[in-house]
């Protein structure tokens, strides 16, 4: 349904055989990712899929520079984040990239526009001192400029989200991750939110990396993949997603051959 | 630029919303700081009192005293007086005056009442910062006037003048073998109470009038601090030459080491200080619960693209901004409160320029509440920027 507006040139994000190990309180090491290779172009629109569990959230902490991997490569525009330093990561992601939580976290005790304005305080110039501007415009966008000043608290868990959709896009980034965005949302609901999303993503150009457990909507995506066992593997949905095949595609239908070049 | 902005937008964003908590933390803050900054300002308030009450006694920083003797015999005040003037003269010393304590007799009724008399010239004033309230001081003509000028204070008026004003120029007659008509010109005010009828007279008048009371005389001779030792050594070692027979005495003022018990002020400022730590703590504890119960908070900022040292300074300067403000509080506080003490009252004795209040005691002030701040700061935002992102947003 969102119209693919993949263009030419270098991937946005490239991982390479990344993988991502955390030692557990036993001494044991728990393998979260074994070796993702991914690249997303700019303004393209991909899904995951998988179990809970799986390491999702961890690859797109990975994404959004707020994880590094263990081992493996990870190109932004064509830059090794490895080699940037805590600080020049955090402006990366600052710049770059905008995040959609499936909790919605929303800062407690500001209103609305104060919300969406938090993140242009991390920016510098026009960005920073027309921040309650921007941040107004941007909840029209979402259709709440009549909630401008209301407590997260006030609000729907579909408006909360809105908000956090407005917070996430109005420092303009190249890359929106949104971790189940509709996760918390009833299925009315969560449409209409990933409704939301596509648009503002496709009128912005930014690329889009949606986890869900909702097949219907990763079936929005231009590509999808599940990920299994630390690796992840493209599968194909049609939009709108057939509840069976969907329900198949989380199970265990999809061969689980490794190491296929993901995104190539 | 607006990193800075921003970090205190933010700072000031988070105290507005954990007002009261915080309040009652930055009420201790401020009561302390209040007490500090008064306490500071009280004791270089009375410094000031302590530094005037000496500058009248033996002038100011830093004024020679030159005593002689003739150890043959009478000394010759004139040409003592002569010798001085000549040797202020060739020192470009701006400022020297005579003073001599003798006792004035004065026409009361059908006797004399003895006077406290100050045999003076026209600098003595300004050597001892000596402020008329009435009428003026002498000036150089006044040594050429007909007959005599007084400069008195309220009780020789309300004795000795049934209590005429200066305005109305009172004359009063000096007693002794050779009674002359004086005229009061000024009035200075009166330092303590009971205080009895005094009077300045200029040495020139003196000399002329009462040569009776022209002896015994000593002088002040303010000059540049930094020169002061040279110069005493200086003038001891001409005077003796100029005049024969004289021995000279010149000697720096004796450290009047001001009053104010020192063990009372540490006290006092240990009290404040202590009431600061304790404000400080309040605040550090509120600042440990928020900063733990924001860590969701922190790691959702951290999004956002939020530096390390963004985050530690932000979390710094909640408290900065939060004690900034209590500073500020307190330091108006203790103005209102120092501005209204009754000076005189407590001190004894009035101010003559009733000091502002003292910048420095302000700035003190600040400084401790400021400092407050930053340590109470300080643990939560180590803490904040130890906080591991991941674990922050993870639920
Ligand atoms: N820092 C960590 N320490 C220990 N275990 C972790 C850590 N991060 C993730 N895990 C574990 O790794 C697995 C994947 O986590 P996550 O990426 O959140 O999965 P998903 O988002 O797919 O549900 C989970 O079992 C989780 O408990
Ligand atoms: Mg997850």
């Amino acid at each position: 349904m969102s119209t693919p507006t993949v263009t030419d040139g270098p991937p946005l994000v490239e991982l390479h055989g990344v993988t991502r190990h955390v030692q557990l309180p036993n001494g044991s090491t728990l393998e979260i990712l074994r070796g993702i290779d991914l690249s997303v172009a700019p303004g393209e629109h991909v899904a995951v899929v998988g179990r809970s569990g799986t390491g999702k959230s961890t690859l797109l902490n990975i994404l959004g520079l707020l994880d590094s991997p263990t081992h493996g490569d990870y190109l932004l525009e064509g830059t090794p984040i490895g080699r940037l330093g805590s600080r020049a990561r955090a402006r990366r992601r600052g710049d770059d990239f905008g995040f959609v939580f499936q909790q919605f976290n929303l800062l407690a005790g500001r209103t609305a526009v104060e919300n969406v304005a938090a993140p242009l305080l991390y920016a510098r110039g026009r960005k920073f001192w027309q921040r309650k501007r921007l941040a107004t415009q941007m909840l029209e966008r979402v259709g709440l400029g009549e909630r401008l000043d209301t407590m997260p608290e006030k609000l729907s868990g579909g408006e909360q989200q809105r908000v956090a959709i407005a917070r996430a896009l109005v420092r303009g980034p190249r890359v929106i991750l949104a971790d189940e965005p509709t996760g918390a949302l009833d299925v009315d609901t969560g449409r209409a939110v990933m409704d939301l999303l596509d648009t503002a993503a496709a009128e912005t150009g930014a690329a889009l990396v949606t986890i869900t457990h909702d097949l219907a909507i990763a079936a929005r995506a231009d590509r999808q993949f599940r990920l299994a066992d630390g690796v992840l593997v493209p599968i194909h949905l049609d939009a709108p997603g057939p509840v069976i095949e969907a329900a198949a595609a989380v199970g265990a239908t999809v061969p689980a051959a490794p190491a296929l070049g993901a995104g190539a | 630029m607006s990193g800075l902005v921003g970090a205190v937008v933010e700072a000031w964003d988070e105290l507005r919303i954990h007002k009261v908590r915080v309040l009652l933390a930055l009420v201790g803050v401020a009561v302390a700081v209040t007490a500090i900054t008064g306490i500071t300002a009280a004791v270089s308030m009375l410094g000031q009192a302590m530094q005037e009450s000496s500058d009248r006694d033996q002038g100011r920083p830093t004024t020679l005293t030159v005593y002689g003797w003739n150890s043959t015999g009478e000394l010759d005040p004139l040409a003592f007086d002569q010798a001085v003037d000549e040797l202020a003269e060739r020192y470009k010393i701006s400022y020297h005056s005579v003073q001599a304590n003798q006792q004035l007799p004065v026409r009361s009724g059908a006797s004399d009442t003895y006077v406290q008399l100050t045999v003076v010239d026209p600098s003595y004033s300004v050597i001892t910062r000596l402020v008329t309230d009435g009428g003026r001081w002498f000036t150089d003509r006044d040594a050429e006037a007909l007959g005599p000028t007084l400069v008195v204070n309220q009780p020789f008026l309300d004795q000795l003048t049934d209590g005429r004003p200066v305005d109305a120029h009172p004359q009063v007659t000096l007693g002794g073998d050779t009674a002359v008509q004086a005229t009061v010109i000024g009035t200075v005010p009166v330092r303590w109470e009971q205080e009895g009828p005094m009077a300045y007279m200029l040495f020139d008048q003196a000399a002329r009038w009462l040569p009776d009371l022209v002896r015994d005389q000593q002088y002040k001779i303010w000059v540049p601090t930094e020169l002061d030792e040279d110069l005493q050594a200086v003038l001891r070692r001409d005077l003796t030459a100029m005049l024969p027979g004289m021995h000279a005495e010149v000697q720096l003022p004796w450290d009047s080491g001001f009053g104010l018990d020192s063990a009372t002020r540490w006290v006092v400022l240990g009290v404040s200080g202590f009431a600061l730590l304790l404000g400080g703590l309040g605040l550090l504890n509120i600042a440990l619960v928020t900063v733990r119960y924001r860590i969701r908070e922190i790691g959702i900022r951290r999004s956002f693209g939020a530096t390390g040292s963004r985050v530690f300074f932000g979390v710094l300067m909640e408290s900065v901004v939060a004690t900034f403000v209590a500073g500020l509080v307190g330091v108006v506080l203790a103005v209102a409160i120092v501005k209204n003490i009754p000076v005189e009252r407590v001190f004894g004795t009035a101010l003559q320029d009733t000091p502002p209040f003292p910048f420095t005691a302000a700035l003190v002030g600040m400084a401790c509440a400021t400092g407050v701040g930053a340590l109470a700061g300080l643990v939560p935002a180590i803490y904040a920027v130890r906080v591991k992102v991941i674990d922050a947003i993870r639920y």
